[in-house]
């Protein structure tokens, strides 16, 4: 079982996010950046699997300039095999299309089984990758797996639908999943675990050799959002708050 | 053809979003059409029947007849062959996000996901919903979908519209998943989408002692009560109360929301509703940028003073 995890290295949640001279995106500089949350459920799915079949290999593989190779590192020290880093110099690539190309161009000839990704990254939030992966290379694909189950040569998902409804689906490998976030427990580096993922592999990939020229899609600027809304901001002591809430419920929302 | 929106089969009857997006589609101008498929796709077209559009396409297939991602996506991808839409609208929900990206990689067509706005641009948020990113394309066919009440289902303009039958090609090669079927793991009796008044728990209520405050809250409105996603992965309240992307999609007249940070996965499904009061200990809350009526308080103290204040006005 040779299993892919797509990770993606993001800004924080509670990093600062100046927005960069040309209005396209963020300046790098001022950031403090964390592998994308979600990511993390897929490298714990990714080590669970391995851990259960007995027998495979995780690979985690990034995309980004070289910074990116601290979450690859992160991944290795978790219990992954090695690591692939897909570089890029300048601004990251945003076009969902053109990253998808690059990953599968990689990808191709190393024959997973299983490419997992995360559901979707904190930054851009595009939630395509995995998927358009999975149909640039000929794999089944499944979105939002709670649950996985491997068998001969498929696997089985638990897909989250909306609203209470899950689904089982049986995907024949090679196969690329999204996982959802809180399917299990993403464990914590050991001590040995971290020293050990320093003399493990990290095949660099150079810009040019998986970069492709056509670009779909781009983000022409990005800005603060304005709220339209009139919001009334109550403060002071709880008595008084009371007595306005019940006011508000009374005469202007009219539910009492 | 100006635009295809493809509709989502919601257990035999329209999904809301879908009609969020015809009526983006209506706003964006030009011939819409839209496209049915499935055993359900006559009865979802009949749904449009008093709707301004140029048609309905249904197609049926034994391979299609319920959803999996491999038929769909080979489905959209003929039908936006043999019509040449310019733009192919869809509302963004959990089955968008399963099969949309593999139309965009078979015919190598952008698609620009989770739209909020129109207004500058193709607008969607970036950063944990911090910034708006403003997305462009210099193709001549685009994919869009439109976040949960981007549009309302309520501005749908009336009309009429035919529905026309057409074939598809396809092997069952094709179609390598095995689908089960969709179950639920507790059905409720509770229908929060269609209730007028709710009152909605987060992670500001801190205990499991502190759940039946809330309840106490909701009994003297007559509210329903609802959660958001990390109350309910706590096992505090059943997962058939939850409100978000991965729950229930509300728009009651007063959502009374408690504790709750509002997280982007949560307000995609509570943003639609009239009036919005949340209390939140932290003034920085995201919640209250949405909120009508912002109470910046502790919750524990207000929830208590407020049952009883209620009750009074109650017994007058």
């Amino acid at each position: 079982m040779k299993i892919a995890v797509l990770v993606k290295q993001v800004p924080g949640s509670e990093s600062a996010l100046p927005i960069s001279g040309d209005h396209t995106w963020i300046e790098e500089g001022q950031v403090s950046f964390v592998m994308n949350p979600p990511d993390n459920f897929a490298i714990e799915e990714a080590l669970l699997i391995k851990e259960r079949t007995g027998e495979g290999e995780v690979v985690i593989v990034s995309m980004g300039p070289t910074r990116v190779q601290k979450v690859i590192r992160e991944g290795l020290a978790k219990g992954a095999d090695r690591g692939i880093h897909l570089e890029e110099d300048g601004k990251i690539e945003t076009d969902p299309l053109s990253v998808a190309k690059s990953f599968s161009s990689v990808l191709k000839d190393e024959n997973f089984d299983l490419v997992l990704t995360g559901l979707q990254s904190d930054d851009t939030g595009m939630g395509q990758t995995g998927v358009l992966i999975g149909e640039m290379l000929g794999m089944s694909t499944g979105t939002l797996a709670m649950e996985t189950d491997v068998q001969d040569s498929a696997i089985r998902v638990k897909r989250e639908l909306e609203s209470g409804w899950f689904q089982w689906v049986k995907l024949p490998m090679p196969a690329s999943i999204s996982i959802q976030s809180g399917l299990n427990t993403p464990r914590y580096p050991s001590l040995r675990g971290i020293m050990g993922a320093k003399k493990k592999e990290i095949k660099v990939v150079p810009a040019s050799e998986h970069q492709t020229e056509a670009k779909s899609q781009s983000i022409e600027k990005v800005f603060v959002p304005h709220t339209s809304k009139q919001t009334e901001v109550i403060e002071g002591d709880a008595d008084s708050a009371v007595a306005r809430i019940v006011e508000i419920l009374k005469s202007e929302i009219k539910v009492l | 053809m100006d635009i295809l929106v493809v509709l989502e089969d919601n257990r035999g009857s329209l999904h809301r979003m879908s009609k969020e997006a015809i009526a983006g589609a209506q706003k964006m101008g030009g011939s819409v059409s839209a496209l049915a498929i499935g055993a359900n796709a006559d009865a979802l077209a009949g749904e449009l029947s008093g709707v301004d559009l140029t048609e309905v396409i249904t197609v049926n297939h034994d391979l299609v007849s319920s959803y999996n991602a491999d038929g769909y996506s080979e489905v959209v991808k003929q039908v936006i062959e043999s019509e040449s839409p310019k733009t192919i609208l869809i509302g963004h929900s959990y089955q968008t996000r399963d099969f949309m990206p593999r139309v965009s990689a078979k015919l190598d067509i952008p698609f620009i996901p989770d739209i909020i706005s129109l207004e500058d641009g193709f607008v969607k948020q970036v950063l944990n919903a911090k910034l708006n990113a403003s997305v462009s394309t210099s193709a001549d066919q685009v994919i869009l979908s439109f976040q949960s009440a981007t549009f309302s289902e309520e501005a749908m303009d009336t009309g009429s519209c035919l529905t026309r039958s057409i074939e598809v090609n396809l092997d069952s090669s094709i179609v390598r998943s095995e689908a089960e079927d969709p179950f639920q793991e507790d059905a409720g009796d509770v229908d929060l989408e269609s209730a007028e008044l709710i009152v909605s728990i987060g992670r500001g209520i801190e205990k499991e002692e502190n759940i039946s405050m809330a309840f106490d809250l909701a009994k003297v409105l007559g509210a329903e009560v609802s959660a958001s996603r990390p109350v309910v992965d706590s096992g505090w309240v059943e997962s058939f109360r939850q409100v978000g992307s991965s729950g229930q999609t509300v728009a009651p007249k007063l959502y009374f929301s408690l504790g709750i940070s509002g997280a982007i996965q949560h307000v995609v499904g509570m943003k639609g509703s009239k009036n919005i009061l949340a209390i939140n200990k932290d003034p920085d809350a995201p919640i209250f940028e949405i909120a009508d009526y912002a109470v910046v308080g502790d919750l524990l103290d207000i929830i208590p003073k407020l049952i009883e204040a209620l009750q009074t006005e109650k017994d007058l």
